[in-house]
C-alpha cells in the first residue's frame, strides 16, 4: 500500500478522483420536521387582538424600521413582509484571541468583521376566529475580515424573540391608538 | 566491449519504455483534470448535467392538492418553509409563489459545514385541484434527487391536512 503512494502518478489520480466525487449533497435532515419544529414555532409567534391584518402589517413594519432594519419584500396578500441590515460583527472575544495569536505566534487569524441579518414577518388570521397570528424568523450571515463567510445560521436564541414582541406590541397598541 | 554496448542499448531502451509509460500516465491524470473542468456556461445554465428532462423534475417536484383555496395554499406553504427554519425572501399572491432560505449547519466529514438552502414553491390552480411545485438549490448545486422533495410534500401536507397526489 505504502508503495503504491510512494508514486505520485498514482497518488495524484487517486487524489483527483476523489476530489471530484467530494460534491456536497443535501443533508437528510433539511426538510424534514424536527424536534425542535414545536418550541421553535411557539417562541417566534404571538397572537395579536387586532382587527385588520393590514393594522398588524402596519405596526410590524413600523417596528422593523425602529430596529434599522430595509424592507426587502412585502406581499400584504399573503401577510408577507421581509427586511434586512448591514451590521458590524466585530466579537471582543474574537479580537482578543487573534491579537494573543499575532503577539505569540506572529499568526494573522481572521476575526469575524460584518454580517447580513434578515428577518421575515409573517402574518395570518387565526383559526379561532378573532385577532391575527404573527411569526417572525431571523437568520445571519456573517463575514470575517478576509472577506469569507464565517458563519451562516439561524437565530433561535429566546431572548430575541421576547424583546422583538414587547417592542411590537408596543407599536401595534400605538396604531391602534393612531398615535 | 560489445557486452557492455549492448547492455547499455537495452538500458537505454528501457529507459525509454519507462519515460513513454510515463507520459502516458501524466496524459492521463492531467486529462482527468481538463475533464473536470470542461463544463461549460451553456451546460450550467440548463443544468445538463443533472440528465433529469423536464417531465422527470416534474413528477419529483409536483404534487397535487384537492383544494381550491389559493389564498390559503400559499399561506399554508408559506407556514411549513417557516416550520423548516427557512426565512422567506420573496411571496406574491398574484403569480402564487414563494421563495425562501434557510441558513443551517450540518454533520458533513470531518466539519459542521453551514449551508445555504434556497427554495421556490409555486401553487396553480388546474381544475378542481392545485397544483404545488418546488425547486431548490443547496449552496451552489441544484436539488434533483427525489427524497428532499418527498419530505417537503409530507410536510406540507400535515399541514394542509390533506393528501399529496402525484401530477399525471
Amino acid at each position: 500500500m505504502s508503495n503504491l503512494f510512494r508514486k505520485p502518478i498514482i497518488f495524484l489520480s487517486i487524489f483527483s478522483l476523489l476530489l471530484t466525487s467530494c460534491i456536497e449533497t443535501i443533508p437528510p435532515e433539511a426538510l424534514v420536521f424536527s424536534k425542535d419544529t414545536l418550541a421553535n414555532r411557539q417562541l417566534q409567534t404571538r397572537k395579536f387582538d387586532t382587527k385588520s391584518e393590514k393594522e398588524l402589517l402596519t405596526a410590524a413594519s413600523g417596528v422593523l424600521q425602529d430596529l434599522g432594519f430595509n424592507l426587502d419584500e412585502s406581499a400584504p396578500g399573503v401577510g408577507v413582509l421581509v427586511g434586512s441590515k448591514n451590521r458590524d460583527a466585530t466579537d471582543s472575544g474574537q479580537v482578543v484571541a487573534a491579537v494573543a495569536l499575532a503577539v505569540l505566534f506572529g499568526a494573522n487569524m481572521p476575526i469575524d468583521k460584518e454580517q447580513k441579518i434578515r428577518a421575515s414577518l409573517i402574518t395570518r388570521p387565526s383559526e379561532a376566529g378573532k385577532g391575527h397570528l404573527l411569526r417572525v424568523t431571523f437568520q445571519r450571515i456573517v463575514w470575517n475580515t478576509q472577506g469569507v463567510v464565517s458563519k451562516i445560521e439561524p437565530i433561535n436564541e429566546p431572548l430575541i424573540y421576547q424583546e422583538f414582541f414587547e417592542k411590537l406590541s408596543k407599536s401595534v397598541f400605538l396604531e391602534a391608538q393612531k398615535i | 566491449m560489445k557486452n557492455y554496448q549492448n547492455q547499455f542499448f537495452l538500458k537505454l531502451k528501457k529507459y525509454n519504455m519507462k519515460k513513454i509509460i510515463n507520459f502516458k500516465k501524466s496524459f492521463l491524470v492531467l486529462s482527468i483534470f481538463f475533464l473536470a473542468s470542461c463544463e461549460t456556461t451553456s451546460s450550467r445554465l440548463f443544468d445538463t448535467s443533472t440528465n433529469k428532462s423536464a417531465v422527470e423534475l416534474r413528477s419529483i417536484q409536483a404534487r397535487a392538492f384537492d383544494t381550491k383555496d389559493q389564498n390559503k395554499t400559499l399561506r399554508t406553504i408559506i407556514a411549513t418553509l417557516q416550520d423548516l427554519s427557512f426565512v422567506i425572501d420573496k411571496a406574491d399572491m398574484e403569480l402564487g409563489s414563494v421563495s425562501a432560505t434557510k441558513l443551517d449547519s450540518s454533520n458533513q466529514g470531518l466539519w459542521n459545514t453551514g449551508y445555504a438552502l434556497r427554495m421556490t414553491v409555486s401553487s396553480r390552480p388546474v381544475g378542481n385541484r392545485t397544483v404545488i411545485r418546488a425547486n431548490a438549490q443547496f449552496n451552489i448545486t441544484p436539488v434533483v434527487e427525489p427524497k428532499p422533495y418527498q419530505d417537503f410534500f409530507v410536510a406540507l401536507e400535515k399541514a394542509m391536512f390533506l393528501t399529496a397526489h402525484q401530477v399525471e
